[in-house]
């Protein structure tokens, strides 16, 4: 029940000789749901994208272990199999490539072996349901012309179907209307399991009105600086980041 | 946002040659006459006593020779300084004559042919086939019901004497000696090819293909198509074209000269992959006249310099044309191509989709012409080019030129060029997918507007291409 999902220690990490991450410590366990929250430029994103391995980040210092492995030493689409998930804040159009056709490849090269066509079809249209999606969306081309809100469902829908270890959540709720922020968060919930993890970056506290976090971590300059439970999240609703109380 | 190559995407390993698996193999020569290396008046006589041709073919021959020499070598668009002209053979012929049976074919011949999977193309859905063997086409069938129905399909050499008022009327009207130096070399040398009549009013509802291959060493191919659709008839027409690689040069000056009559509709669809060592210099063109449709879809793949700009000349009114062209251009390779639309009569319609990928050094230059004559109002044109770069070596530009001659037109025109982007490679890896799949999968979308445009034999050759050009290149 207490297995380890992720460990990252004194993790530092830098953009262009700048440093944004300056040592984060976090644990993760199976069946936990952590909300990490923070001011606009805290490393919020950053943290998201130096563990899913975007090259642009160097990281500086310290450990990552992911399912027992060495992440930092992974390469991307090696993290995606060994179970880690990020859903995108800003998810790129991928022209003349189907979701349909993308699902299922990212679902072959993570599950290792190609999914049934049919079962898998019936799968996606269930999923699909669950989030309120049109199934038409399967023959449209990746996130290309799709809204805010159709952009972060179909990350979701990936979460859903792709079925990993951690989903780390990085702002899905921005430029989403409340109605879809209900269903893409009640869909989270759903998917959280006693052997997965989910990470839910955030600066949006109305979330908590639909998940039920088991940890709060308040990330200010690269730093984490306060952990709690969900009272954590209402405290920094009505004092705001800038107190310099922790 | 991330702009240079971080550790784990810089891990590159480059491979000098593509290996292009079939389309390089080699097969012995064996001619029964081989012209010497250059041209001359006397070459030229021999070929056309070879082919027992009338006198009018024979005087258009040396009347053309005496143009290319006169002619100096164009120096607007490629590079051609380091082509030879005298050390490539104008005209081989293999050695067999035209055979309609697929088991007549000589074997090493048909091997490659079948590599190519050339039967299989026709087993399957074409209403018939031709295939060309260096200067020669070695086969050629039709179905019967559409040879019923007054269809020809045949070589162009057997057209000159078979069809020899149809030949004559239209032979080199549209690509005249006088347009550049190559067409005035195609009208000496020209060989092979493919002519197709389709008669008033006929639907030839299955596409007709026809296959080229070069196969001797520093041999040059001058096929000559020549289509001619009459009224209200309709055609589907596909070329493919390979060569393996020799160390020499090979030159391809081949001429397709396509006439679309009134209510009539053609698509003439290519791909050609030549070897990297071939100057492809080859002129297309088609005229449509009243209420016509000419739909061009063209592939153009290997080379080491191809210069290539489909030409539609929309003479009737309401005449239409459609344009979707992919070049792809990898190390060593300078692939100039584009299309040209001339809209010469009222309400004459154009679409332009041209797409090109330049990787490992590649240079594919876009060059386009839309040209609308004082006459012809209420022209309607949308011109879309795209460009996608692989990497910061290789180039790509864009050269349309657009000629209005009155006021009442609506034209659109859009350019994009851009670099494979690397966020979209870490989104795509972020779900497993390798950096290499994620690579060809956006080169794949890149270009599926093109793919299914293309009949199912030919989407899965593109693809195969997209996916030999990809492999080893990427780590």
């Amino acid at each position: 029940m207490t297995s380890e999902i992720i460990k990252i220690c004194n993790l530092k990490s830098s953009v262009e000789g700048q440093q944004i991450l300056k040592g984060i410590d976090l644990d993760i366990k199976a069946g936990e749901i952590h909300v990490i929250m923070g001011p606009n430029g805290a490393g919020k994103s950053t943290l998201a994208n130096v563990l899913m391995g975007h090259p642009a980040h160097k990281v500086d210092t310290g450990e990552v272990t992911f399912m027992g492995k060495d992440l930092l030493t992974m390469k991307v689409d090696e993290r995606a199999k060994a179970g880690l998930f990020l859903s995108f804040q800003y998810p790129e159009e991928v022209p003349g490539v189907t979701v349909e056709n993308f699902l299922r490849t990212a679902k072959k090269e993570v599950a290792g072996i190609m999914p049934m066509a049919l079962s898998f079809k019936k799968e996606l249209h269930s999923k699909m349901e669950m989030l309120n999606m049109d199934s038409k969306y399967l023959e449209r081309y990746l996130n290309q012309g799709f809204s805010g809100g159709e952009k972060k469902k179909n990350e979701i829908l990936q979460m859903a179907v792709l079925n990993p270890k951690l989903a780390i959540l990085d702002e899905t709720d921005s430029g989403l209307d409340i109605d879809a922020i209900r269903v893409v968060y009640e869909s989270v919930q759903k998917l959280s399991k006693a052997d997965n993890a989910i990470l839910v970056i955030t600066h949006y506290n109305k979330i908590l009105n639909y998940i039920t976090p088991d940890y709060v971590h308040v990330l200010v300059d690269g730093k984490i600086v306060r952990s709690g439970d969900v009272t954590l999240a209402e405290e920094i609703e009505s004092k705001g980041y800038e107190k310099r109380e922790w | 946002m991330r702009k240079e190559s971080g550790e784990h995407m810089a891990k590159k390993t480059y491979i000098e040659e593509v290996n292009r698996g079939v389309y390089d193999i080699i097969n012995k020569e064996d001619h029964r006459y081989k012209a010497d290396r250059g041209l001359t008046e006397d070459i030229i006589r021999e070929i056309s006593r070879e082919k027992d041709e009338p006198q009018w073919m024979l005087d258009y021959r040396l009347k053309s020779l005496e143009i290319f020499n006169a002619k100096p070598m164009p120096t607007w668009g490629a590079d051609l300084s380091e082509l030879d002209m005298d050390n490539i053979v104008h005209y081989v012929r293999p050695n067999t004559d035209m055979s309609t049976s697929w088991d007549d074919v000589p074997e090493d011949i048909k091997q490659t042919f079948d590599r190519l999977g050339i039967p299989e193309a026709e087993k399957k859905s074409l209403a018939g086939v031709g295939a060309q063997y260096d200067s020669e086409v070695v086969y050629h069938s039709m179905r019967e019901d559409l040879k019923a129905k007054g269809v020809v399909y045949t070589d162009m050499d057997s057209a000159v004497k078979a069809y020899e008022s149809i030949v004559r009327k239209y032979f080199m009207t549209m690509i005249t000696n006088r347009d550049h130096k190559f067409s005035a070399l195609h009208g000496a040398v020209w060989s092979g090819g493919s002519f197709v009549y389709v008669p008033e009013g006929v639907e030839v509802d299955f596409p007709l293909q026809s296959y080229f291959r070069l196969n001797a060493k520093g041999a040059g191919q001058f096929e000559h198509t020549l289509i001619v659709v009459e009224k209200n008839a309709s055609l589907h027409f596909i070329e493919g074209c390979s060569a393996p690689k020799y160390s020499v040069q090979n030159l391809h000056a081949g001429a397709v000269e396509l006439f679309v009559k009134e209510g009539a509709k053609l698509r003439y669809s290519t791909i050609e992959n030549w070897s990297r060592n071939m100057y492809n210099l080859n002129t297309k063109r088609c005229m449509v006249e009243k209420n016509g449709k000419i739909e061009w879809v063209s592939g153009s793949f290997g080379s080491k310099v191809s210069m290539l700009y489909p030409m539609s000349i929309l003479k009737g009114e309401g005449a239409s044309s459609e344009f979707t062209g992919i070049t792809f251009a990898a190390k060593g390779q300078y692939l100039d191509t584009g299309t040209k639309v001339v809209h010469a009569a009222p309400n004459t319609t154009s679409i332009v989709n041209s797409k090109s990928i330049s990787k490992d050094g590649g240079h594919a230059f876009y060059r386009g012409l839309l040209r609308v004559t004082p006459n012809a109002v209420n022209v309607k044109s949308t011109v879309n080019c795209e460009s996608l770069m692989l990497d910061n070596r290789s180039k790509s530009d864009t050269l349309p030129i657009i000629e209005i001659g009155n006021e009442q037109v609506d034209i659109g025109h859009e350019a994009k060029i851009g670099r494979i982007s690397d966020d979209t490679i870490f989104y795509l890896m972020s779900r497993g997918i390798s950096e290499a799949e994620a690579k060809a999968m956006i080169v794949r979308g890149f270009v599926e507007p093109i793919t299914k445009e293309l009949p199912l034999e030919y989407a899965v050759e593109l693809n195969n291409l997209i996916n030999l050009e990809l492999e080893g290149t990427i780590g």
